[in-house]
């Protein structure tokens, strides 16, 4: 049975279908990549996976314990609350907040304390702040940021902006990660740290990984199958063997012979 | 990390909280804060606690709210009623438990509709139904409508009011430095984030809402039973004004902060009230000079903190 499945997934805006039609699915373990020209509707299916919009027409089933359970449309904090998270193409993290804080807070789900804990400060909330923040520090190494966990999250350089979101969306304790464009405006050096991250994370974490990249040598790299979505269908599905010789992705991106 | 509540850094504030209150103490004792010292006093304080209720909801969560002085209307009524058929010191605790709850429920009848808005939106509504609150009570019965109560027992001092001042910012402060808390200033710096990360933003929105309405009830009832009459006009849409201004004055988000303008704008009312007419004008004038020279508020974010202060001692 698959992880997540999309069936005849549709997005309208306006007259505009910035998605449509789209059957997609991931399996356990999977590193899959998302390709497209600009404004193929990649991040809008991001978008639509994680509960940000809502579809205008087609599915989405998550599998949930051993059952399909039909996530579209269900609110972003439900859809994270059962397994799946993401990071943002322009980075949104808790700018005013600490690097540590900005991973607690995406734990703060399976937060144990309630409010009288925490207004009296009980011996439970010493012990969950004590092990949220052990996690924290965990998820930080992971990423490389553990020595710079009191800083504020905006005064990180960029690239390490982008791990710390990874780190953040680690802590949702997911078990599919969406990544979109973790490598943009990256350095050669940075993107191929990232690359060994990713690797490290789908193997160490047991992840299933689904990756919206522009930079093509990261995701012939990584990925293991490749979807690649034009004007918002689907035009390919492949090994990235046969994504490159694929006449249709070659004529979206480079246009036709004349 | 620390582990427990006794600690040095926590024994440092009761340290604290103790002398502050044995100076005062001193001072009224000894004759040399008379009664009309006293009143600003005490003013001082119910706006702190106010103030620091409405940071928790403008300063933590980032929801622009204008109708605080409807939850203080709603507390010192419920609050002063009971007190009334019940003058002893129970009567006060029972005046403040129930004005509490029913600030809260009220709170969270206009929170759920309401905190779906946002920015401008929000402050607009929250402003209608304060307004809503206090017509409300002008046209009832049990209120004795415009003319408001009075004769309400003198149950308040400043000992108790110290007291509820100390609690409500253990509260709000304990509560921003938790899980929840950073739920909540979450939100208020990027909504969609904290929702992906499983924040539920309606549920951290009324939480933080409904906690600040509650402890300005509290600020409500304390207000009525030290100064024996209350009216609808006091709980305008001018009181809620006053306590922003003490909040944006002090830097949104700061409890330190709130403090600090909570008693520098009090003072700088009461050395000003013989000038009548130019009170306001001075008053107005100089928020304007903090908006311009400081526009993030005297303290911005900052906290007072013994550890910081300790930080600071080593270097």
């Amino acid at each position: 049975m698959a992880l997540l499945q999309t069936k005849r997934l549709t997005r309208n805006f306006g007259g505009l279908a910035a998605v449509s039609d789209v059957n997609l699915t991931l399996e356990d373990n999977e590193l899959v990549g998302l390709i497209g020209p600009n404004g193929a509707g990649k991040t809008t299916l991001f978008n639509l996976l994680t509960g940000v919009y809502e579809p205008s027409k087609g599915t989405i089933e998550l599998r949930v314990g051993k059952e399909m359970q039909s996530i579209g449309g269900m609110k972003a904090h439900k859809v994270s609350q059962l397994g799946l998270a993401r990071t943002f193409q322009n980075i949104r993290l808790f700018k005013n907040m600490k690097v540590y804080e900005n991973v607690t807070l995406a734990m703060h789900k399976d937060c144990k304390y309630g409010l009288l804990s925490a207004f009296l400060r009980l011996p439970s909330f010493y012990k969950e702040e004590q092990r949220m923040y052990d996690k924290a520090m965990e998820l930080l190494k992971l990423v490389g940021l553990d020595s710079k966990k009191d800083e504020l999250a905006k005064n990180l350089p960029y690239g390490e902006q982008r791990r710390l979101e990874i780190a953040r969306a680690m802590a949702t304790n997911p078990t599919i990660l969406f990544l979109d464009e973790p490598a943009a405006g990256m350095n050669p050096q940075e993107t191929h740290d990232l690359t060994e991250l990713i690797r490290k994370i789908k193997e160490e974490y047991n992840m299933t990984i689904l990756l919206i990249e522009h930079d093509m040598s990261l995701v012939m790299n990584v990925c293991e199958r490749i979807y690649v979505l034009d004007y918002g269908r689907m035009i390919a599905n492949g090994t990235p063997e046969e994504i490159k010789h694929n006449p249709r992705v070659i004529e979206a991106y480079l246009g036709e012979e004349v | 990390m620390n582990k427990g509540v006794i600690n040095k850094l926590n024994a440092c504030w009761l340290l604290l909280i103790i002398v502050i209150y044995a100076l005062i103490q001193g001072l009224i004792g000894v004759g040399i804060l008379n009664y009309y010292y006293q009143i600003t006093l005490i003013t001082i304080c119910l706006n702190i606690i106010l103030a620091i209720s409405l940071n928790l909801v403008i300063g933590v969560c980032g929801q622009f709210s204008l109708g605080h002085a409807g939850f203080m209307c709603v507390g010192a009524y419920v609050g002063a009623l009971i007190v009334q058929s019940n003058p002893t010191i129970v009567g006060l605790i029972i005046g403040l438990v129930v004005g509490m709850i029913f600030s809260g429920l009220v709170s969270l009848i206009v929170a759920i509709p309401v905190l779906r808005l946002r920015g401008d939106y929000l402050a607009i509504a929250t402003l209608g139904f304060a307004e809503i609150i206090r017509i409300i009570v002008q046209n009832m019965e049990i209120t004795k409508g415009a003319s408001g109560l009075t004769n309400i027992p003198k149950m308040t001092s400043f000992t108790i009011v110290y007291i509820a001042l100390v609690l409500a910012l253990i509260v709000i402060v304990n509560f921003g430095r938790s899980s929840h808390g950073r739920a909540c200033i979450a939100i208020r710096e990027d909504e969609i984030a904290a929702e992906a990360m499983g924040i539920n933003l309606t549920r951290y929105k009324c939480t933080a809402f409904v906690i600040g309405a509650m402890i300005a009830a509290v600020a409500g009832t304390l207000y009525a039973t030290y100064f024996r009459v209350i009216k609808p006009d006091i709980f305008s849409f001018n009181k809620s004004i006053d306590i922003l201004v003490i909040v944006v004055f002090g830097g949104m988000g700061s409890m330190t902060g709130s403090i600090i303008a909570g008693i520098v704008l009090g003072l700088i009312n009461m050395f000003l009230q013989p000038y009548a007419e130019l009170r306001m004008i001075f008053y107005a004038i100089s928020i304007v000079l903090i908006m311009i020279f400081r526009p993030q508020g005297l303290l911005g974010t900052k906290e007072f903190t013994f550890s910081g202060l300790r930080k600071k001692g080593g270097k």
